[in-house]
């Protein structure tokens, strides 16, 4: 008898089933012109005196959209886990407001979020030169990294707590019936096995951080994506934006793949 | 307060009016993105699981392309592209034709969409149990009808969750189609802002209607959960 040939999508095909289809060779096909396409309008843009004009701008264009993301990512680090802590809390004022606060920054679009401390701090320049912190305002940069880290806060927070929820309580109860203080369980046991779970979600948050720092060129930053719109206004060259896209490309897949590295040393003594 | 209240009047003294006809514009590109995406990225999660191994690289380019971009730079590249591709077209035949920033954001926000969605599909397909194709093979259904009555209404409750996540993404990131001059809530209370000289205020108000559009999608979602999940035994 033979065996019937079952349709499943989903299902991992055996190595014999494999078979190239009209369909694929034509797909691929149109992904290798495009690519051809692609690296054609990329070598096209690149004259010896653009370079020259617009070489250094570019890449202190990518330094500076580095710097918005590692700052906002620590920085919201930082304020992520007295938030964590409050959703975990079980006072329920600090638990609500914990969890409005992470609502409220996740409910809403970034951009907004930047808007309104960039132009809002604008209205309140007087009061802010008077308590001394106008030069801290009056920067976009500034304003961008305050805005991208409390938003960044809010998911790291989700991120934190959730994963600080997923440990199993016996873990906790085993460490407190060895004596152990409240404070050392959750260095050395709590934290630990949480950051491991946590790993893949900050990973994928800092991707998200570094797409999203894009609009910080709307509000004057002068990172990757406002460089590439000042480049693009003096030549009406769209390839800039697409030098552009594959430096944000290739700053996402690295660090990825990174993530994915440190998540298959750190997590070699499970069973797969 | 009660002076700032009054800006958001409606009629020619406030701008509650715009504000409200930005909020619908909001909703309409959400709305519109959304059946797009869905549905490509339920195609492409198709190709991803292909018998055909070039198949499958094809759709797994496609989302790791439209992943790793930001959104706000694949909205450009599609407007300005795009304008460029239908200006160059309509010179030939020598008419004047605009691309429209709806459009160039439901096509922008559209492949970002599908190219998560694809993902979510996926996996959800992997979580079917392949015993629901067997016996739907055993009852005699051609793959088709095995997919749509077998495996979709349960990929729907499966994927459900993480979809709905897109779907508030979907509707943050309709805020970014305003920067190339989409009249939606963002650009009219910049307008507003342009000239009441108000941020602070505007920008809460907007903030706060972003917020109440989040709350009442999850509203939505959960009622489709509810209906998702009718033919699941609660244990």
């Amino acid at each position: 008898m033979t065996a019937v040939a079952v349709d499943r999508p989903g299902r991992p095909h055996v190595a014999h089933t494999r078979r190239v289809s009209t369909l694929g060779i034509i797909l691929i096909g149109l992904w290798i012109v495009l690519a051809l396409l692609l690296v054609w309008a990329l070598a096209h843009s690149i004259t010896g005196d653009r370079l020259a004009t617009f070489g250094g701008r570019f890449f202190s264009g990518f330094r500076t959209t580095i710097e918005l993301v590692v700052l906002s990512v620590l920085i919201g680090a930082v304020i992520s886990v007295p938030v964590a802590a409050g959703r975990l809390s079980r006072n329920r004022i600090i638990g609500t407001l914990a969890y409005c606060y992470s609502y409220f920054f996740r409910g809403s679009p970034l951009i907004a979020q930047l808007f309104l401390i960039y132009y809002g701090a604008g209205e309140f320049a007087g009061p802010l030169k008077s308590i001394g912190l106008w030069w801290f305002f009056r920067d976009a940069f500034n304003c961008a990294v305050l805005s991208f880290a409390l938003n960044t806060a809010a998911y790291q927070s989700e991120i934190l707590s959730g994963s600080i929820r997923n440990i199993p309580h016996g873990q906790r109860e085993a460490a407190t019936a060895l004596g152990l203080h409240r404070w050392v369980i959750i260095w050395k046991i709590v934290l630990p096995q949480a950051l491991v779970v946590a790993l893949r979600p900050y990973g994928n948050e800092v991707v998200l951080m570094i797409k999203a720092s894009a609009v910080a060129a709307i509000v004057t930053v002068l990172d990757l994506m406002g460089q590439t719109r000042f480049i693009f206004s003096k030549t009406y060259d769209l390839s800039f934006y697409l030098w552009a896209a594959l430096f944000y490309f290739v700053l996402v897949e690295l660090l990825g793949r990174a993530i994915n590295a440190i998540e298959r040393r750190i997590t070699r003594h499970h069973i797969r | 307060m009660g002076e700032l209240l009054g800006l958001l009047q409606f009629g020619s003294k406030g701008w509650g009016d715009e504000l409200l006809a930005g909020t619908l514009v909001t909703i309409a590109l959400s709305l519109a993105t959304v059946p797009v995406g869905l549905v490509v990225g339920f195609v492409v999660a198709l190709g991803k699981q292909s018998r055909d191994p070039l198949v499958r690289v094809a759709a797994q380019i496609y989302t790791t392309i439209f992943r790793g971009l930001p959104e706000l730079l694949t909205l450009f590249l599609v407007y300005y592209g795009a304008q460029l591709g239908v200006t160059a077209l309509f010179s030939l035949v020598g008419s004047n034709f605009q691309i429209s920033p709806f459009l160039a954001g439901m096509v922008a926000l559209g492949l970002v969409l599908s190219a998560y969605a694809s993902e979510v599909f996926l996996s959800a397909f992997r979580a079917i149990p392949i015993g629901q194709y067997e016996a739907a093979a055993a009852l005699g259904l051609h793959r088709v009808r095995t997919l749509r009555l077998v495996i979709f209404p349960q990929l729907i409750r499966l994927a459900l969750p993480a979809l709905s996540n897109l779907w508030l993404n979907v509707m943050k990131d309709t805020a970014l189609v305003s920067v190339i001059t989409l009249n939606d809530l963002l650009r009219q209370t910049s307008i507003a802002v342009g000239t009441t000289k108000e941020p602070f205020f505007f920008y809460t108000v907007a903030l706060l209607i972003y917020l109440v559009l989040s709350v009442l999608a999850s509203i939505g979602i959960w009622r489709i959960d509810v209906w998702a999940s009718r033919g699941m035994v609660r244990r």
